[in-house]
């Protein structure tokens, strides 16, 4: 349990999506003018990290990594699909990304219109196949780990698109050089606060 | 046309300072020079492949699977060319651990599919393909040639500033240590995004 609840906690502070691995660094950018639509992606990048760091955490383990068919029979215990992994992964990610975009579609239209093209683009966001890849480089002991592993990260990375949509939303009334103005200073708040999360890196867990 | 396409990538239409795609991966490996050019050696390969594949295949997809088409075709292109880094470059592979992977899901690659390939002939997208991959590593190398002289003193690991100019040494100089830290790295692609903006004044965004 202890362990469970320090993965959590490490991956929302310590090793946030957005400052300590620039993941999902586009749609930050792109859907951070105002803090109800950066919730909303936010929310669904939640959802669809729950729902496929576990299936892919399974597919790992009984598919892909060395060894891993043997359930099947001895005689394939020799085998190592891990090159397949990526192809996998992917394919989990963009299939649940189309059924998140059928359920949003349905029942939430407005939210649906506002996230536009990046719904689809959810696929392709960074944060959710890096999640999966991390999943298998950190060698996560059992299930409820990779769990609170894919609710932490999904929570750093709406914390984070939530901060900076508010930040830009003030931003507007401010005086920017006009070459900074818009992405650059994005990039330059970004690092900010990504400097002021680097304050939790000292605490150990 | 074909100066367009080769020419527009680099600078006035850079994919990560101008589009916006392709930031993901650009930060995290740009802490030394040799990961950084190794991923954008990669990602030009990707690029212009699944450009050129994609391309040729953009009038037997149907609409609704194109995305899933496409990440099929993307996705075995990065696993051939990490299995190739595996096998040749394995240092570099361990350095740039996850970040290969993450190649499949660089936007400035469906982007351009999306954009370019599928509307255009073959040769044309592998052109834009390449360049585009080019135009990201162009920025990739310029971060991580700041980042690696200032913070660690060396290029490509090679020591360039003089041992003698340290305080251990006696001299006068430490390396930055805060240019290493991850969120250094958006500064300095928010600095260069501020110089190329004053050189090209078209760029500057509405208020």
């Amino acid at each position: 349990m202890e362990n469970i609840i320090s993965i959590f906690v490490k991956s929302i502070f310590i090793d946030n999506m957005i400052f300590a691995f620039f993941l999902g660094m586009c749609s930050y950018l792109a859907v951070s003018k105002t803090v109800k639509t950066a919730v909303g992606l936010g929310v669904a990048v939640i959802f669809v990290l729950v729902v496929t760091l576990p299936l892919n955490y399974l597919l790992n383990k009984y598919l892909l990594t060395s060894g891993a068919l043997a359930w099947i029979s001895p005689s394939l215990a020799e085998m190592d699909l891990s090159f397949l992994s990526f192809i996998v992964f992917i394919a989990v990610i963009a299939s649940i990304t189309q059924l998140v975009e059928m359920v949003v579609e349905k029942f939430a239209p407005a939210l649906y219109n506002s996230l536009g093209i990046f719904l689809p683009l959810i696929a392709v966001n960074c944060a959710i196949l890096g999640g999966s890849l991390f999943m298998q480089e950190r060698c996560y002991a059992n299930i409820g780990e990779v769990t609170a592993f894919a609710v932490g990260s999904g929570i750093g990375w709406l914390l984070a698109i939530a901060g900076i949509a508010a930040i830009r939303e003030k931003l507007r009334y401010s005086n920017v050089p006009a070459p900074l103005r818009g992405l650059g200073i994005s990039f330059i708040i970004t690092g900010l606060m990504g400097i002021a999360f680097m304050s939790f890196m000292g605490i150990k867990l | 046309m074909f100066k367009k396409i080769f020419l527009e990538p680099l600078f006035k239409g850079n994919p990560i300072t101008v589009l916006v795609l392709g930031i993901c991966s650009a930060l995290a490996v740009t802490v030394k020079l040799e990961p950084a050019l190794v991923m954008a050696l990669s990602v030009i390969i990707v690029t212009g492949f699944s450009s050129l594949i994609l391309s040729f295949l953009r009038n037997t997809i149907p609409n609704r699977i194109r995305i899933i088409v496409q990440l099929v075709v993307v996705a075995t292109l990065v696993i051939i060319v990490d299995q190739i880094l595996r096998a040749y470059a394995y240092n570099v592979s361990k350095q740039l651990s996850v970040f290969v992977g993450l190649i499949i899901t660089n936007c400035i690659i469906m982007g351009r599919i999306e954009a370019f390939a599928l509307g255009n002939k073959p040769w044309p997208s592998f052109v834009d393909g390449l360049t585009n991959g080019a135009g990201y590593g162009l920025i990739l190398v310029a971060v991580a040639f700041i980042r690696e002289l200032l913070g660690s003193g060396t290029l490509l690991g090679v020591q360039i500033i003089p041992q003698s100019w340290y305080m251990t040494n006696g001299g006068f100089y430490e390396n930055n240590g805060l240019i290493i830290l991850p969120p250094m790295a958006l500064i300095i692609l928010g600095i260069v995004i501020w110089i190329q903006r004053s050189i090209s004044k078209g760029l500057i965004e509405k208020q």
